[in-house]
């Protein structure tokens, strides 16, 4: 047996053979010499491209629907470009091969969308990419990857937006990608197809490729080749349990969450993106109770635009509509790779120049979130919360720069509207000052991830500390009481947004300590429903 | 030589999709077609030309129509773009 991690995008257990996907090998062409031949060649390629893409165009409005083969569509167009055939002319007329004129002219273009200042056009590369393969596919006489009958786990490095939908959807279990993030293509298919799915796996292609049975459990994001006895037996006792439990959760959708003696909790989802505040809404969530803003940050060269970060959060105040959506403020240290930031290199990263801490440092990048959230917020529900405060100055500090930019838009005759103030709890300060936060926030909400490794000074990210990370410890259950006990004094809500906001075991605890609301992966809501719903506090 | 102006309503801006219907309708006149915006100037039957523009919702566009039914293609154009852009 051999196992892995990767990032999970839908939980769940898939347990069968696995299919690597690869893009099969190509000969590579060699030109006839003459450009007129090698012209004609390349026209009847692009006929051929248009056929198949038209036929995938029909295929992904049914399965999928029209905004998803609107993918296919602008690939059709791309075809027909005039800046791109004449590229491809001119390279044939200098002596490529069609097949290399048509790959060398997409990747030129791919290079320049790639590089333009806009997230939306950069994400058009992989558009120009994949007409531009499917040419040279053509031309090189390659007939694609051939998928086996029945079903099975699909293993690749990344997969292409075109390829994602011409895939035998039926037949997948799994996706377990190299590559790709949580708002990959994959990764939205896996969600739109309800399919555990893990991307940035650490999975070996060929050991993929030899072994005989692949499993992946989604809730964990582990992998498994060949599992033993004893695993397999685990993960089929897993997949069966909550094959079961979703058939009975099914019952608490749209039912409010209230205990028997009338105890209102708000269950809402942790979300990266507007495609998952989507999912979320599909999972039934009550509102949104952390949206972690990192996503648009991360995997880009430059910060992005004030307007990007706005089109964003008001995608997600408008998909959520009535309900509260918790905005929290970049959470970025020296820990994640981006370079744009000029962060310099620390010892200690967690202890280091993060969260808060930078937005007060540097307010070039402060003040476009900021102002992004303060437009987005007439759209919908719209709260805020600060990461990684310790002191009750810091807060008064954001807070004022909050004040002052609003009055700036108000200025400028951009419409705001009042948007709550919060304090995501997670270093033991802000823990042990709760009374004194709760005069200046309007809400808490804690992150028991990081109150608990700088509660216990246990670094999460080290294996070997694991049994000395207990989440449950005495220190931790008496900051979350007393955090607890401050807002309700205070007469302002607290919640908990960190992993053991999902963790069945405490959800009664933490009504019990004064907690209004809990927020999860969306995955879970139903089930922390049905808790609340029978329990008698 | 005909002139129009047209702000981008669309809350996505100039994305693929109306700039690859932009790209079908003015390649049925035989005029040449300017889109100017203030991020830069395409030729409108060329779509990837098109998408650099990254036009975005509130921007005024400039678009020029030279050519032997230039009157047609500007009236048509007008409203083309004020329907789906």
């Amino acid at each position: 047996m051999k196992t892995g991690i990767g990032l999970p995008v839908f939980p769940g257990v898939s347990i069968g053979p696995a299919v690597v996907y690869r893009k099969s090998e190509r000969t590579l062409p060699v030109s006839s010499g003459d450009p007129a031949v090698e012209q004609a060649k390349f026209n009847a390629a692009v006929e051929t491209a248009r056929e198949q893409l038209s036929a995938l165009f029909e295929k992904a409005k049914i399965e999928l629907g029209e905004e998803k083969a609107a993918i296919v569509e602008v690939q059709m167009l791309m075809l027909d470009d005039l800046d791109y055939l004449d590229g491809v002319a001119m390279a044939i007329e200098g002596g490529a091969a069609a097949a290399i004129a048509a790959l060398d002219t997409g990747e030129e273009f791919a290079q320049v969308f790639a590089a333009m200042d806009d997230e939306y056009m950069n994400a058009r590369s992989a558009d120009v990419r994949d007409m531009s393969h499917r040419l040279y596919d053509i031309l090189c006489g390659n007939t694609g990857f051939q998928l086996p009958e029945g079903s099975f786990l699909l293993v690749a490095e990344d997969l292409a937006p075109s390829e994602t939908i011409q895939l035998p959807r039926e037949n997948i279990l799994a996706f377990v990608t190299r590559q790709g993030s949580s708002s990959s293509h994959t990764a939205i298919l896996a969600r739109t197809l309800n399919i555990p799915s893990l991307v940035q796996s650490n999975i070996d292609l060929e050991e993929a490729e030899n072994c005989k049975i692949l499993a992946v459990d989604g809730f964990t994001g582990t992998w498994y080749m060949d599992p033993d006895e004893e695993t397999m037996a685990m993960l089929k006792a897993k997949q069966a349990e909550a094959a079961a439990d979703r058939a009975a959760l099914e019952t608490y959708r749209g039912r409010e969450s209230i205990t028997k003696t009338g105890k209102k909790i708000l269950l809402c989802a942790n979300i990266g993106s507007p495609e998952d505040a989507e999912a979320a809404v599909a999972a039934d969530c009550e509102g949104v109770g952390l949206m972690r803003s990192e996503f648009l940050y991360l995997g880009r060269d430059t910060l992005p635009s004030e307007d990007e970060l706005f089109e964003a959060y008001k995608k997600v105040a408008q998909i959520m509509g009535d309900r509260p959506v918790v905005i929290r403020t970049l959470d970025i240290g020296a820990d994640k790779q981006v370079s744009y930031l000029g962060l310099e290199k620390e010892e200690n990263p967690a202890l280091g120049l993060r969260g808060l801490r930078i937005c007060l440092t540097r307010e070039e990048i402060f003040r476009p979130q900021l102002r992004a959230i303060l437009r987005a917020s007439v759209y919908g529900n719209l709260q805020v919360m600060f990461p990684m405060v310790a002191s009750v100055w810091e807060l008064k500090a954001a807070k004022a720069l909050c004040t002052v930019l609003r009055k700036e838009l108000e200025e400028e005759g951009i419409a705001t509207k009042e948007v709550p103030i919060g304090v995501m709890v997670e270093t033991p300060a802000a823990a042990v000052l709760a009374h004194e936060l709760a005069k200046e926030a309007a809400f808490f909400s804690v992150g028991t991830n990081d109150l608990t490794q700088y509660t216990l000074a246990v670094d999460r990210q080290n294996a070997k500390l694991d049994k000395f990370y207990d989440p449950y410890h005495p220190a931790l259950m008496a900051l979350l009481a007393h955090i607890a006990k401050s807002a309700n004094e205070a007469g302002i809500w607290a919640g908990i947004c960190g992993e053991l906001g999902a963790d069945p075991k405490m959800t009664e605890k933490f009504i019990e300590m004064g907690y209004t609301e809990l927020s999860m992966a969306a995955g879970r809501i139903l089930e922390a429903r049905k808790i609340v719903c029978e329990s008698e506090l | 030589m005909k002139e129009f102006k047209h702000v981008i309503a669309d809350p996505l801006g100039m994305h693929a999709r109306p700039a690859g219907m932009l790209v079908k309708a003015a390649a049925g006149y035989a005029s040449k077609i300017t889109v100017a915006a203030p991020t830069g100037t395409a030729d409108a039957k060329r779509l990837m030309a098109l998408m650099r523009l990254a036009a975005k919702q509130g921007m005024e566009l400039t678009i020029t129509v030279e050519g032997a039914d230039e009157e047609k293609a500007a009236a048509e154009l007008q409203a083309f773009l004020a329907a789906n852009l």
